[in-house]
């Protein structure tokens, strides 16, 4: 900014201006990514404790990933939670985001905000009520627990997807098929949905993401019979640390990557095949 | 002959959702929150703990200075990277999204199981600064304040940078250009014209990432000492280890009345849409 302003004072402050903020933004980009980097390259080690930089190159701790039952029983647990909390979350979610598109009735600001809460609340608010109550509903370490619990705290980024989504689809076509005889569910099958349906992916994909990294409320309603892996993790990072935590962190990473880059690439070709 | 279009009817489409919150989100927590005024009997005494006893003013206390100075961190770091994000080529900003993404998108336990790593005693960091001849041993770099803020000003500076570029992007160059002209110095051109124009996104960010940090329970838990508990902490503990229920609604009545506030605050001075719009 300020190119006119060339007088030397000035022109001296601007240059150290540029040069800090360079300096700011490269150390910042350390700082962001490299702790990931260490992480990523430390599973892969072959000293028997956690050190940097690893002597050597051995998948000894994805091995005992899959050979300890301890740390391969709670991947199981995640992934029996995740599965069916994206599927309800998207359900759920996708089914209110097109009753709140499509109809308009007093107080829908109040119930799209409640719908939205489990964003704002903190999340230990919500752990710790959840412990109560699930324990008086018998859900209380139970995988059912575990899948209601993620299922709430996921609708809301499902509803926010899917929603944006809605607002741009083209009202016309709908009514075009409705007025061309299309019962209301296969104008939605036909018409709508082809249309949502990278957000309603993304909402997916969002939802299994966040199930899989969740760990405050399962901390508080998980026993260690049914334990995800991310409290697996917090309970081994607390005790003696376990290198295999590093090939755990590599797991959980690689799958938002996946997420994030699955989720990029439906955008994507939406804009190619001129969908929203 | 045409049919008339029938719309409407679509309204029980939210039912299962707002079933499920009803009873698993709002009936948890209105249940929690209750405690604080029942247990263990009907008054205001757990209130009257929280601010009588030197213990619970300090996690208080501590709650409200390590957000404090988090979100402080993340305003120094975020707005120079901001301001290089709206104001370089298409690639720089690319991968400045890209590096700011990523974090984003990984589990908070992997980036704080990350740092752990990092900071110990046998740590990288500490083993370069000795290398070096920075230090003559590894200093404690964890279980204390620093490493409660490297973790959290790392995890929460995207709260920050979004909020912040979605506004600086919308800054008209011409009124720095015209300041400029009229013979102001960069310095104050900055002062003056950019920072107040900037103002919003400095708001929002600064109120996401405080309110964020508020309720912050894993961070501070894995990186903290004794002497840096936070609120959310404390709620577990009064849970998990004394079954003081009616304690943990206290304390999660002055959480949830605080974040609401702020949010609501913020909502006023700048408007819901630019937090969430990028």
């Amino acid at each position: 900014m300020g190119t006119l302003a060339a007088v030397p004072p000035g022109a001296s402050a601007e240059r150290w201006w540029s040069r800090a903020r360079i300096l700011v933004c490269v150390l910042a980009a350390i700082y962001l990514v490299a702790p990931l980097a260490i992480v990523l390259i430390i599973s892969f080690s072959s000293a028997p404790f956690l050190t940097f930089p690893p002597p050597g190159f051995s998948l000894q701790w994805y091995e005992n990933l899959m050979r300890n039952p301890m740390w391969f029983g709670s991947l199981l647990t995640s992934v029996k939670v995740l599965v069916p909390t994206a599927i309800l979350a998207t359900g759920m979610g996708t089914a209110a985001a097109y009753g709140l598109a499509r109809t308009s009735f007093p107080g829908k600001a109040a119930v799209t905000g409640f719908l939205m809460a489990p964003l704002v609340v903190p999340v230990i608010i919500v752990a710790a009520g959840v412990f109560g109550v699930f324990r008086k509903f018998g859900l209380y370490g139970t995988l059912t627990g575990l899948i209601i619990a993620h299922t709430v705290l996921t609708i809301p980024y499902v509803l926010a997807t899917v929603s944006a989504a809605l607002a741009v689809v083209n009202r016309q076509l709908e009514d075009a098929a409705l007025t061309l005889g299309a019962t209301p569910w296969n104008c939605f099958r036909r018409v709508t949905l082809p249309l949502i349906l990278p957000a309603v992916l993304s909402g997916l994909l969002f939802a299994m993401v966040i199930s899989f990294d969740e760990l405050v409320v399962s901390l508080f309603i998980s026993t260690p019979i049914v334990r995800p892996v991310t409290v697996q993790m917090w309970s081994n990072i607390r005790g003696d640390v376990d290198p295999t935590i590093a090939a755990v962190a590599t797991v959980l990473f690689l799958f938002s990557l996946c997420a994030l880059l699955a989720e990029h690439v439906a955008r994507r070709h939406s804009r190619a095949t001129g969908h929203v | 002959m045409a049919r008339p279009v029938r719309r409407g009817g679509y309204g029980w489409l939210i039912a299962p959702a707002v079933g499920v919150l009803l009873v698993f989100f709002a009936y948890p927590v209105f249940w929690l929150l209750l405690r604080s005024a029942t247990d263990p009997h009907w008054g205001m005494q757990n209130f009257v703990t929280v601010f009588e006893r030197p213990v619970y003013l300090r996690v208080l206390w501590n709650t409200v200075a390590i957000s404090g100075m988090t979100t402080l961190f993340c305003l120094l770091i975020g707005y120079p990277l901001a301001y290089t994000m709206a104001n370089s080529s298409e690639r720089v900003r690319r991968l400045l999204v890209f590096v700011v993404l990523i974090p984003f998108w990984t589990s908070l336990l992997v980036r704080t199981f990350a740092w752990m790593v990092l900071l110990q005693k046998q740590g990288l960091i500490n083993e370069v600064l000795v290398g070096i001849g920075l230090l003559e041993r590894p200093v404690a770099l964890i279980y204390n304040r620093l490493g409660v803020l490297v973790g959290m000003v790392q995890i929460l500076l995207p709260f920050m940078v979004f909020p912040l570029y979605a506004v600086l992007i919308r800054i008209d160059g011409s009124f720095t250009a015209a300041a400029a002209t009229l013979g102001a110095t960069p310095v104050r051109n900055f002062v003056r014209v950019y920072l107040p124009l900037s103002l919003p996104g400095v708001l929002t960010g600064s109120t996401l990432v405080f309110i964020i940090s508020l309720g912050y329970f894993i961070t501070p838990a894995l990186l903290g000492g004794a002497g840096d508990l936070m609120i959310a902490q404390m709620i577990e503990r009064q849970i998990a280890h004394f079954g003081n229920w009616g304690l943990a609604g206290a304390l999660a009545v002055l959480l949830l009345v605080l974040t609401v506030l702020l949010l609501a605050a913020m909502h006023r001075l700048v408007g819901v849409r630019t937090v969430w719009e990028r």
